[in-house]
């Protein structure tokens, strides 16, 4: 067999054990409705409150179509992709850990790379199940639809899901040097980097000695590039290259830690009993 | 049948953290293809961190291991391919059906004609009837063969269990044991059995291994072990063993 079928070989098994790993997960979502309810009640639920608030804004400004309303509530939709990417991530890591299944995940020929590809998928599809109701529900209550931020909406959603993943992949090697203790981090870290994620409102706004930290997030230059697009009509491709730049930077430094942390769990025994 | 033996081990020694006392201390032991050797020895004597040193969970902290052929420590993906591991103690999921689960492992072990592998298994460990149920509403003893037959999913070369008839009845763990005997004799798979259960180290292994304090203090078939020491069942041995009580041909 000649190198490139060898390779062709080797991607085939890698995307059988990946989908291996990802149907166990599918396959539970089958069979625990409240599961799937959990995946849309955030999102929809978070949509609903912001909505009755911009939609109340609006009215005292007499303008139905305020763009500040849309603003907000994009913020909302915008940001849930962020959240629901790193949750779906870490929750299905931790679905391993509370079935007590790591040791024969870890023990078959699933490489670390792809145990973390087949969780970058399941926090795809947990994203877009939880956040494209969301974002109909906001059109049919409230008129507004995300998709008049324009085609410049695809990469906003693709950067927030990368920083989702960077984040959780950090959660994950917490969880994997913590056991258990870190558990809460899943639902939590990335709701503490709200205020500095620009969200709601422009980076200027901040104390200038926080502006660089809030710059440092790629969130923040997303949600710039929002208020650009929604506000003004254009695409803010310095803010778009930014997000995408230090995406990689914390993919990188996020992946490294987990994979250092994998390997430190395997020299201190914590595969063996994590999550006790 | 490969000339390489099923486990080489030589000098493994782990130890958590720098200066604590060794959980297993200088293992040394050649198991050849189509055995079955019995890992012994009480609580803290070293087992189960041998075990996850062998499955690439752990990382010695010196020596080696070769398992098929491939060394752990640089090629460990590629071993695990062709092994499997079964143990009471790690659960398989239980909202999953039996099908499903046996599925994952099937797709996990990288396996083509997965649904042919599942019923063919599910056939021989009379699962056929269960495939649909989940698996957290099994018994104990159903469980069990559920676990058996997620370990033997990619027909491995080399089988390491971990008590695997702890907590069944006298009936189901016969059962069980008969089948894994005619399972060897029909496969030629080594199996590295880890057990309490002597009556079922004597029954299944060609070779038994003693560890006490992280160290292989004795070992020997158990027709040598019980000569030895003298004694009409292993149970006995292994309490001479753990009570520092000698052998007979120690004894003045």
């Amino acid at each position: 067999m000649n190198a490139l079928a060898l390779r062709h070989a080797a991607g085939v098994l890698a995307a059988r054990r990946i989908w291996g790993l990802m149907y166990r997960h599918l396959a539970l979502y089958r069979r625990s409705w409240p599961r799937v309810l959990e995946l849309l009640y955030w999102p929809v639920l978070q949509m609903t409150v912001w909505g009755f608030v911009t939609a109340y804004l609006a009215g005292l400004q007499n303008d139905v179509a305020s763009v500040a309303a849309g603003v907000l509530l994009g913020g909302v939709l915008l940001w849930e992709v962020a959240v629901r990417s790193q949750m779906g991530f870490a929750i299905s890591f931790l679905e391993e850990i509370w079935s007590r299944n790591l040791g024969h995940v870890f023990v078959s020929p699933l490489r670390p790379m792809e145990l973390v590809a087949a969780l970058v998928a399941m926090g795809a599809i947990r994203m877009f199940a939880g956040v494209i109701p969301a974002v109909i529900l906001a059109f049919a209550l409230y008129g507004f639809g995300l998709w008049t931020i324009g085609p410049v909406l695809v990469p906003f959603f693709a950067a927030l899901m990368m920083m989702g993943w960077a984040v959780a992949l950090g959660v994950t090697a917490l969880i994997l040097r913590h056991g258990a203790g870190a558990e809460p981090l899943a639902w939590s870290v990335l709701f503490g980097l709200t205020p500095f994620a620009a969200v709601f409102y422009p980076v200027a706004v901040l104390p200038g000695w926080l502006q660089p930290v809030a710059l440092a997030i790629p969130a923040a230059h997303v949600f710039e590039g929002m208020r650009a697009a929604l506000l003004d009509g254009a695409v803010a491709w310095g803010h778009l290259g930014a997000a995408f730049g230090l995406n990689v930077v914390w993919l990188a430094a996020m992946g490294w830690l987990f994979l250092r942390q994998f390997e430190s769990a395997r020299v201190r025994g914590a595969l063996l009993n994590i999550g006790e | 049948m490969s000339d390489t033996p099923a486990l080489l081990v030589e000098g493994l020694t782990k130890r958590y953290g720098p200066d604590g006392p060794p959980a297993v201390d200088g293992l040394d032991f050649v198991m050849p293809r189509g055995a079955t050797w019995g890992l012994l020895g009480g609580n803290g004597a070293g087992k189960t961190t041998t075990i996850g040193m062998l499955l690439g969970l752990l990382v010695p902290s010196a020596g080696r291991i070769v398992a098929l052929g491939h060394d752990m420590a640089t090629d460990r993906f590629a071993a695990l391919a062709r092994m499997n591991f079964s143990s009471p103690y790690v659960a398989l999921p239980h909202r999953l059906s039996v099908a499903e689960n046996l599925r994952v492992y099937a797709h996990l072990y990288g396996l083509r004609g997965a649904e042919r592998r599942i019923a063919e298994l599910a056939a021989q460990l009379q699962l056929t009837d269960l495939l649909d149920r989940p698996a957290g509403e099994l018994s104990a003893g159903q469980k069990t063969r559920v676990a058996l037959a997620k370990a033997l999913v990619n027909r491995p070369e080399l089988l390491l269990l971990d008590e695997p008839t702890a907590s069944l009845d006298p009936d189901t763990g016969d059962w069980v044991r008969g089948w894994l005997e005619r399972y060897r004799a029909e496969t030629g798979c080594a199996i590295l059995l880890a057990s309490h259960n002597m009556g079922e180290v004597e029954r299944l292994c060609d070779h038994v291994l003693m560890l006490k304090q992280g160290r292989v203090v004795d070992r020997g078939s158990p027709a040598e072990l019980l000569a030895r020491y003298g004694r009409d069942d292993l149970e006995e041995v292994f309490l001479d063993i753990a009570r520092d009580r000698q052998r007979v041909e120690m004894v003045p």
